[in-house]
Formats: C-alpha cells, sequence, structure tokens
C-alpha cells in the first residue's frame, strides 16, 4: 500500500491546467505541420501556417492557445494498492482547478444553474472527473482542457446490429458534415462503438487521450479508423470549413463488447486546438 | 488582402466578396450568447439596447483575462450558430457586420443578405495570434458576465475573411464544393 496526499494531486492539477492550455502537445503539432505539407488548398496553407503560429505566441507568452480553456475534464487511473491520504479527493481536484485557472488567467467557463439563470462559477469549477481503478500502486493523472466549440457536436446514435460497419460509418460523416466549421477542424474524431449508452460516449472521450497517429491494436478496429480518416478528409470540409483536404488529423476508435441488440456509437470531436497534459504520480 | 476601417460604409461592404482577405482597423465590439440575450430580452421589455449598435461590428468573443501589462488575453471568436436566434434583431438595430466562426442557418444568411450587412470568420482556435491585433480594451456594459461582457476593442490589422457577402455567397458552401472528392461508398463486406 502505497500513500499520496491529496495535496499533491492538487498541485499537479494547477500545473497540468496551465501547461496544458499553453503549449500544443507535440504530437498534434507535428500532425498539424504533416497536415500542412500535404495540404493542396492555398487558403487551407495559410489557415494551417496561422494554427502553427498561434500555438508558438501562446507558448512564447505563456498565454492560453484558445480563449474557451474549457471544461476541465480530469481522468484518474489510480492504482489499486494507492491509498489516498490528507483530505478529500474530489475537493482536491476542485481546488487544483480553480487555483491554476486563476494563476494562469485561463478563463472561467462554467455555469451553474444550466437552463435558468446560467451563473457563472467564477472560477471554472466543478471539473468533471473520470476515476478508474487499475493495478499497481501509481496514480495517473490526465488533463483534457475541452472547448464547447467541439464538444458541443457530440453525438450519440444506437444503431441497429445489421447496419454494420457501414453505419457506423455513415453517422459519424453525417456529425462531422453537419458540424461543419463549428468544432474547429481540422480535428481528432474520437468514436466509440459498443458497450450501452453512457459508456459508448465515455469510450468517444477516452479516445481523445490517444496521441495522434496511434491506432487501435485490434487490427480490424484501426483498418476502419483509417477508412474514416479518407473519408473524412474527402469531404472537403477543410480547415475552419473554408475548404480543403486537412477535415481530421486523425480518427480515434474505441470499442467495448455490446448487447445481442444493440450497435451504440459515440462521437466526440475535439478541435486542432487538442490540449492534454498527463502526470504520474 | 483588403484593408478596411471601421465603422463600415455601404460602398465598403459592397466591395467585399465571399473568401476576400480583409485587415480590420478601427472598433468592434463584442458580444456573445449572454449579451446577445440581454438586449434582446431587453427589447421585448421596452429597453433600449446599452449602446447604440448602428453602424457596428459585433465580435463573437469571450477573452481570457489578461497578464498584468496586457491589454486582453487570448481572443478568438466562438461559435457563431450559437447567436443566430438573436441576429435578426441585431440586423434590425443597425449592425453592419458580425465576426464569428462556423456557418449561419440559411435564414440567418438570408438576413445579412437582405440587411446589407456581412458576416466575417476569424480563424478559430487562434486566440493567442489575434489578441496581438487588439490594442485597446473598455468594458462598455453587462460587467457582471465576466468574459461575456461588452467589450468595445480598438483593433489593428486584425484578419478575418468574408463568409457571407452581400450578393448570397457562403464561403463554406463553396470551399466543400471546390475541395470535395467523390471516392466509393462504404459497404459492410
Amino acid at each position: 500500500m502505497r500513500e499520496i496526499e491529496v495535496s499533491t494531486i492538487r498541485d499537479i492539477v494547477i500545473k497540468l491546467s496551465q501547461e496544458a492550455n499553453f503549449n500544443l502537445p507535440d504530437d498534434v503539432l507535428q500532425a498539424l505541420k504533416r497536415a500542412r505539407s500535404t495540404e493542396e488548398s492555398p487558403r487551407a496553407q495559410k489557415v494551417l501556417d496561422l494554427i502553427v503560429r498561434n500555438s508558438e505566441i501562446a507558448q512564447e507568452k505563456q498565454i492560453a492557445l484558445c480563449q474557451d480553456t474549457g471544461t476541465t475534464v480530469l481522468f484518474l487511473e489510480i492504482g489499486q494498492d494507492v491509498h489516498l491520504v490528507g483530505g478529500d479527493l474530489k475537493e482536491a481536484l476542485t481546488e487544483g482547478v480553480k487555483l491554476g485557472y486563476k494563476e494562469g488567467f485561463l478563463r472561467n467557463s462554467i455555469v451553474s444553474q444550466p437552463f435558468s439563470a446560467r451563473i457563472n462559477t467564477g472560477d471554472n469549477t466543478p471539473p468533471i472527473v473520470h476515476t478508474e481503478i487499475v493495478q499497481g500502486d501509481q496514480l495517473k493523472l490526465t488533463i483534457l482542457p475541452k472547448g464547447g466549440g467541439c464538444e458541443n457536436m457530440s453525438r450519440l446514435a444506437i444503431l441497429r446490429p445489421g447496419e454494420g460497419k457501414h453505419g457506423i460509418i455513415d453517422f459519424a460523416l453525417r456529425t462531422i458534415e453537419e458540424s461543419g466549421g463549428n468544432p474547429c477542424p481540422p480535428l481528432i474524431v474520437g468514436i466509440g462503438v459498443g458497450g450501452t449508452a453512457e459508456h459508448v460516449m465515455h469510450l468517444a472521450k477516452k479516445s481523445l487521450l490517444r496521441k495522434v497517429g496511434d491506432h487501435n491494436p485490434d487490427p480490424e478496429v484501426a483498418d476502419l479508423e483509417s477508412e474514416l480518416l479518407e473519408r473524412v478528409n474527402a469531404s472537403g470540409i477543410g480547415p475552419q470549413a473554408w475548404g480543403g483536404r486537412s477535415t481530421a488529423l486523425a480518427v480515434n476508435i474505441e470499442t467495448y463488447p455490446t448487447h445481442i441488440t444493440s450497435l451504440p456509437v459515440g462521437v466526440n470531436l475535439q478541435c486542432h486546438s487538442a490540449r492534454l497534459k498527463s502526470a504520474i504520480i | 488582402m483588403k484593408n478596411v476601417t471601421t465603422p463600415l460604409s455601404d460602398e465598403a461592404i459592397a466591395e467585399l466578396k465571399t473568401g476576400d482577405e480583409v485587415l480590420l482597423t478601427g472598433v468592434i465590439y463584442t458580444a456573445r450568447d449572454a449579451a446577445h440575450r440581454r438586449i434582446v430580452e431587453g427589447i421585448a421589455r421596452g429597453e433600449s439596447p446599452p449602446l447604440d449598435l448602428c453602424g457596428q461590428i459585433i465580435y463573437y468573443v469571450g477573452p481570457t483575462p489578461p497578464r498584468p501589462g496586457a491589454v486582453i488575453g487570448s481572443a478568438g471568436p466562438t461559435t457563431a450558430y450559437r447567436m443566430d436566434p438573436f441576429t435578426n434583431q441585431m440586423l434590425d438595430l443597425g449592425i453592419k457586420a458580425a465576426i464569428g466562426k462556423g456557418g449561419r442557418s440559411k435564414e440567418v444568411r438570408d438576413s445579412f443578405v437582405s440587411h446589407k450587412a456581412v458576416y466575417f470568420g476569424a480563424i478559430g482556435g487562434s486566440g493567442a495570434l489575434l489578441s496581438g491585433s487588439i490594442t485597446k480594451v473598455d468594458i462598455v456594459a453587462y460587467e457582471d458576465l465576466g468574459p461575456e461582457a461588452i467589450r468595445r476593442l480598438e483593433v489593428e490589422d486584425f484578419p478575418v475573411i468574408v463568409v457571407n457577402d452581400i450578393y448570397g455567397n457562403d464561403l463554406l458552401e463553396q470551399g466543400k464544393a471546390e475541395w470535395k472528392i467523390e471516392i466509393t461508398p462504404p459497404t459492410n463486406v
């Protein structure tokens, strides 16, 4: 049994919330540069150049890559031999977000009473927290600041099993077509397949934790990722939906066994400002 | 590249065509979801908007707070379709342009045309870059809304592109038509 102080976790959230919002992950930056090198539309080339330039300015000035510093989504993989001590975990995570967003001059984008008064909570809390118990005595914390523009384009469909791969492709493409420029393409397309209604959306979000270019280890799923990426990039939507070849940088699919009656598909799009940062304690 | 100063004259607007890259210099006002809702609800109660919108450009943005010494933080466009339900009324109040990201509904595009106003796109997710074109910021209304307050921005060479011009053209439709590739439909085998 290994003890971890929740204050240690709070301090890491303070640090990661800022680092994630100022620095584009290297795999995303490299993917944008690759897209730039193969892009044929002059307008799209210019947009991609400016997106890369934006990441340089954000890093240099330590200001947010995007003014939408997101809903703070936290993923915790907690080893089963870890004992969390020194206070309440949820409070420590909330405190970490509050202090990190304040210190980093990040935007407070969360409102309470969502269907009525919509009052800004003033500190970007509460975060969305996903915990998973895994083997070992370590704790992995990942922060995914998720912008509203792309999150609002999320979709869930419960297909009939007979619709199969074709149905998944149609649904994903329709979601991306209908989203147009709203989610800020070039995108990372997160897709969940299988499980139940709530689990498939979780899988779609979780697929966004992958590095750009990493495929699902199952060759059949990896093939579907490649086929979908080709089809998305044939759509002509392009960066900002102003036309071009670079509509998505990656398609990530996670699957789970499902019920005999069911073929759930969840789509969670990530914008080109695909901010993500992890730490292992 | 066209250099345009605010306020936009009818002659300048007539010159703008979908796909034109424009550098804006002058004054623009920020307003997004909550400010739009408040303006429109105020009008329904018979109140006047908190500022004269006639001839103005509205930028859909909620910036991050400025670091000490800076005038503004990151300040890129937010998704425009959320303002669609309010846009016709804003155009009736006399706005001549809006700046955002993403497309507009057919109804709103038609409304831009009939009001002889344009919709500009700025690059979503480039707020750090765009903040460099903003030289002065003053909150002018709804300060309690925080990032959603209405701000008066002075901008210099602020880069935008004409998405919807007064002739009914749409950059999103044009872009897709030009760059779409037809490939074999998917199958289950």
